[in-house]
């Protein structure tokens, strides 16, 4: 079954096309995690269940985005190759290999692009649940998800650093970078727009 | 009974599986017991024209035929054949 599986992701390239759902999909996860976080964290005093629950709502809603249209962009994408493929060896290709992997890889593929940015945000939300279950963390919950949050990012970055064969640290850094600059225009637009007491 | 050693089929295949592929699934169908030699004739947009050539001591055409048309490809035609007789008994 598993190389069967195996068989049918590399017929349709379909670990390349996943790979890249899965940065993509998780860049965008940690960042929208990141800057929930960044802003309760300049609001003030906010309470942690009001910002779980708020950062679960975000996750849950990118997974569901996620899963959708991966799902959706991917199946029809397929199908049309899928006809094309029909049309140049004049037969009928849904009980073959080509008919099969039509329609098991838009959800795998839309498995990963979901997956990414719940494990992501579950990684940065889990400060939050460590500090409300009474566990002393060496720094405020909030403070801690974003140094997570910026940890993520920077993997992310190492892991496409690796994959295309750059200097895994390079590729990080420039990840981290865009991390630290979103937070600071979070900051920024969050003081300007700040009511005068 | 005749059985079957040696058969060159003319088959139209997709670029993917490659070659290579092709070629293992069909020698994985026969049950390992034969020699299977692609040779990609012509190449188009999104097919290729292949001779498959396949060698052994008794071909199991039928199991061949079904790898080939799974895998998508289709046999246009049977270009060589080679059987041998089997003495009748008594």
């Amino acid at each position: 079954m598993l190389d069967r599986i195996h068989f049918l992701i590399r017929l349709g390239h379909a670990h390349k096309i996943a790979r890249r759902y899965f940065v993509t999909n998780g860049f965008d996860g940690a960042l929208t995690l990141l800057g929930l976080v960044i802003g309760f964290y300049s609001s003030g005093s906010v309470d942690l269940p009001v910002v779980i629950n708020a950062c679960l709502g975000a996750a849950i809603a990118l997974t569901v985005s996620g899963l959708s249209s991966a799902y959706v962009s991917e199946a029809a994408e397929r199908e049309k190759e899928l006809q094309e493929l029909e049309q140049a060896l004049v037969r009928d290709l849904a009980d073959t290999a080509h008919g099969h992997a039509a329609r098991l890889l838009p959800l795998l593929i839309a498995a990963v692009n979901g997956l990414a940015p719940l494990l992501i945000a579950l990684i940065i939300i889990s400060p939050l649940w460590l500090a409300q279950a009474g566990l002393a963390l060496p720094l405020p919950p909030l403070e801690t998800s974003i140094m997570l949050a910026f940890a993520v990012l920077f993997l992310l970055g190492a892991f496409l650093g690796t994959i295309s064969g750059r200097f895994w640290l390079w590729s990080g850094v420039r990840t981290l970078l865009i991390a630290f600059l979103t937070a600071a225009v979070i900051l920024l637009v969050e003081n300007v727009s700040r009511p005068v007491a | 009974m005749s059985t079957l050693k040696r058969i060159v089929l003319d088959v139209l295949k997709p670029h993917h599986p490659n070659a290579l592929d092709f070629a293992a699934a069909i020698a994985d169908g026969t049950g390992g017991c034969c020699r299977v030699r692609v040779t990609v004739t012509e190449m188009d947009e999104k097919t290729e024209s292949t001779l498959v050539a396949i060698e052994g001591d008794d071909i199991p055409y039928s199991d061949i035929v079904d790898v080939i048309t799974r895998l998508g490809a289709s046999v246009h035609s049977i270009d060589e054949v080679e059987v041998s007789g089997v003495p009748a008994v008594g």
